[in-house]
């Protein structure tokens, strides 16, 4: 077993559900596997550590020609109905359910699990600038905001994952 | 399927060394097998376990982090310090369950 990776950091870009879980349930699977887990928040991903929004991320049923409804194997979701009002807080309370079914966290629950399983939660410097944001702005999980200099530091001598 | 030695009982186990017939785990075959992984069980450890043998007696089904957590009330935080790299998947082992087959 020489060839197990030892080491993952894993850069979430995204700040739609779809956008932030997949990063999520890697990172916490490497610490279940004894991988050491960098996530590193970019963008609009972000959000998925910002105090005030984790809780409220949202599906987005636009530009998403693979989503269907009322479930994964129903009827294509048209453009013009996705953009109805309330239709992507639907699509969102939907999923939620059937993720709290199979115990997959909510975001904010799930970046504490991460957390306590000695992952490392970094905010990306140049999005902490450029939407004026300050460390108060975070949840308390947050390690340290990194420049993109200090994440390939960070991540040397493991793989490097981008969702 | 190898069999081996734990304790002095005979053990079939998989490739992966998980036990294949639990009827062959005792209290002495988890010390063991928790020993091949450097435990050594104390009585948090076997809040862990004990947890583990009711959830799978009851849902056929080893539980995943969260389910640890709200329902057996024991944190991520310790389930990392009492069993560390890779908790449920030592948890079960040592507790003579299949490898967990749960993404989170």
């Amino acid at each position: 077993m020489s060839d197990k990776i030892k080491k993952v950091s894993i850069i979430v870009s995204k700040g739609s559900l779809d956008g932030i879980y997949p990063g999520l349930i890697m990172g916490n699977g490497a610490r279940m596997e004894g991988i050491e887990a960098n996530l590193f928040f970019t963008f609009f991903g972000l959000y998925a550590i910002l105090k005030k929004y984790m809780g409220s991320i949202k599906i987005a049923t636009v530009g998403n020609p693979a989503m269907r409804v009322p479930d994964a194997k129903g009827f294509p979701l048209p453009t013009i109905l996705g953009a109805l009002p309330g239709m992507s807080a639907f699509a969102t309370h939907m999923m939620n359910k059937e993720m709290e079914a199979l115990d997959i966290p909510p975001i904010p629950e799930f970046i504490e699990m991460i957390h306590d399983a000695g992952g490392k939660i970094y905010a990306c410097k140049a999005t902490v600038d450029m939407f004026h944001l300050n460390l108060a702005d975070f949840c308390p999980q947050m390690d340290k905001v990194l420049t993109v200099g200090e994440f390939y530091e960070i991540s040397a001598g493991g793989q490097i994952i981008f969702t | 399927m190898p069999t081996k030695i734990l304790a002095g009982t005979p053990v079939d186990t998989d490739d992966e060394g998980y036990l294949v017939n639990r009827s062959q785990w005792n209290k002495d075959v988890a010390a063991a097998l928790a020993a091949e992984e450097g435990i050594t069980l104390t009585d948090g450890h076997w809040r862990v376990l004990d947890f583990i043998d009711a959830d799978f007696k009851e849902r056929s089904v080893v539980p995943g982090m969260r389910r640890l957590n709200k329902v057996g009330n024991i944190p991520t935080k310790d389930l990392y310090a009492l069993f560390p790299d890779g908790p449920i998947k030592k948890a079960a082992r040592i507790s003579g369950y299949p490898k967990p087959v749960s993404c989170v």
